[in-house]
């Protein structure tokens, strides 16, 4: 009796919500011609780097900045414990990360240049990057992270740093992140790349500081 | 052609997103899920939104996935040891 009615009501909700997807009209705001119309003067010629990091690239270093707060807050709450040793893993599993790992290196980069001009980026990047660093750790090739060095901090640091001094150096410019149409290619590939570094290591370290408590 | 790739992939993304809350075993659902990351980037990838699907197969299928499957494995260490 129940069920039967649960189901009926989330049969009614399922064609509520379709027919509401069916009905919906134009958006109300199109900015495809405007992205269109000044991609030239962004830098790069793929639409999606140019809105991420040109013209809406306060949001890119907020996202940076929340996911650095967020790694943070894991440090915090782990606190300081020995990293555990890791046990290693199967031969066969252990060689197939050591060949996947420059492979993985080499997909990044492509995946970081190739963001000017087609899909790709360094969000994509790093978690690539990232994904290298878990499966290493996973085989057995590289222990848990301990409480972070100092050169560990720079790199961690280093993405939001870098975008942060870009932005205090572009102010005179008028707004802010506003890029001189000249130098605006080689600006966006040198935040993009220390993003990267930065992204792969703090996603890498949710992964890597978290494991380091499972033997206590 | 398409048309029928597109039902298929949207018919599988529901039924691995169902298989996902309903699988008993957690290393079961775990799998699932990653298998429900890759047709989502499939999806987006039809969608022609390739920057999302390639966001979404590194970020939401490998990098969580591993986190859960890391997480199965300590928890299953954990359960054992006492």
């Amino acid at each position: 009796m129940v069920v039967g009615l649960v189901v009926t009501l989330a049969l009614a909700f399922v064609f509520l919500m379709a027919g509401a997807m069916l009905e919906l009209g134009p958006a109300a705001i199109d900015l495809r011609a405007p992205v269109a119309a000044h991609l030239a003067d962004s830098g790069v010629s793929h639409p999606v780097t140019a809105v991420l990091l040109n013209y809406r690239g306060y949001d890119t270093l907020l996202e940076i900045a929340v996911l650095l707060l967020a790694l943070l807050a894991i440090l915090a709450v782990v606190g300081e414990s020995p990293a555990s040793p890791s046990h290693a893993a199967h031969p066969v599993l252990q060689t197939l990360g050591r060949l996947a790992t420059p492979l993985m290196i080499v997909v990044a980069t492509y995946l970081l240049w190739a963001g000017a001009f087609r899909p790709g980026g360094a969000f994509q990047a790093g978690a690539v990057l990232a994904a290298a660093a878990v499966l290493l750790h996973l085989v057995g090739l590289l222990p848990g992270w301990s409480t972070p060095g100092l050169r560990l901090r720079i790199g961690l640091a280093a993405g939001f740093a870098l975008f942060l001094a870009v932005a205090a150096a572009l102010l005179t410019q008028g707004s802010l992140l506003q890029y001189p149409p000249a130098a605006a290619g080689a600006l966006i590939l040198l935040i993009e790349s220390g993003l990267t570094v930065s992204l792969a290591l703090i996603l890498a370290g949710l992964f890597l500081f978290l494991s380091r408590e499972e033997g206590a | 052609m398409t048309l029928a790739f597109d039902f298929l992939l949207a018919l599988s993304l529901l039924w691995s997103g169902w298989r996902t809350l309903a699988a008993p075993r957690l290393d079961r659902a775990i799998v699932l899920f990653i298998v429900f990351g890759l047709l989502m980037s499939l999806a987006w990838a039809r969608l022609s939104a390739p920057d999302i699907g390639l966001a979404e197969a590194a970020i939401g299928a490998g990098l969580t996935g591993a986190l859960l499957l890391d997480a199965y494995g300590v928890l299953r260490r954990r359960r054992a040891e006492p």
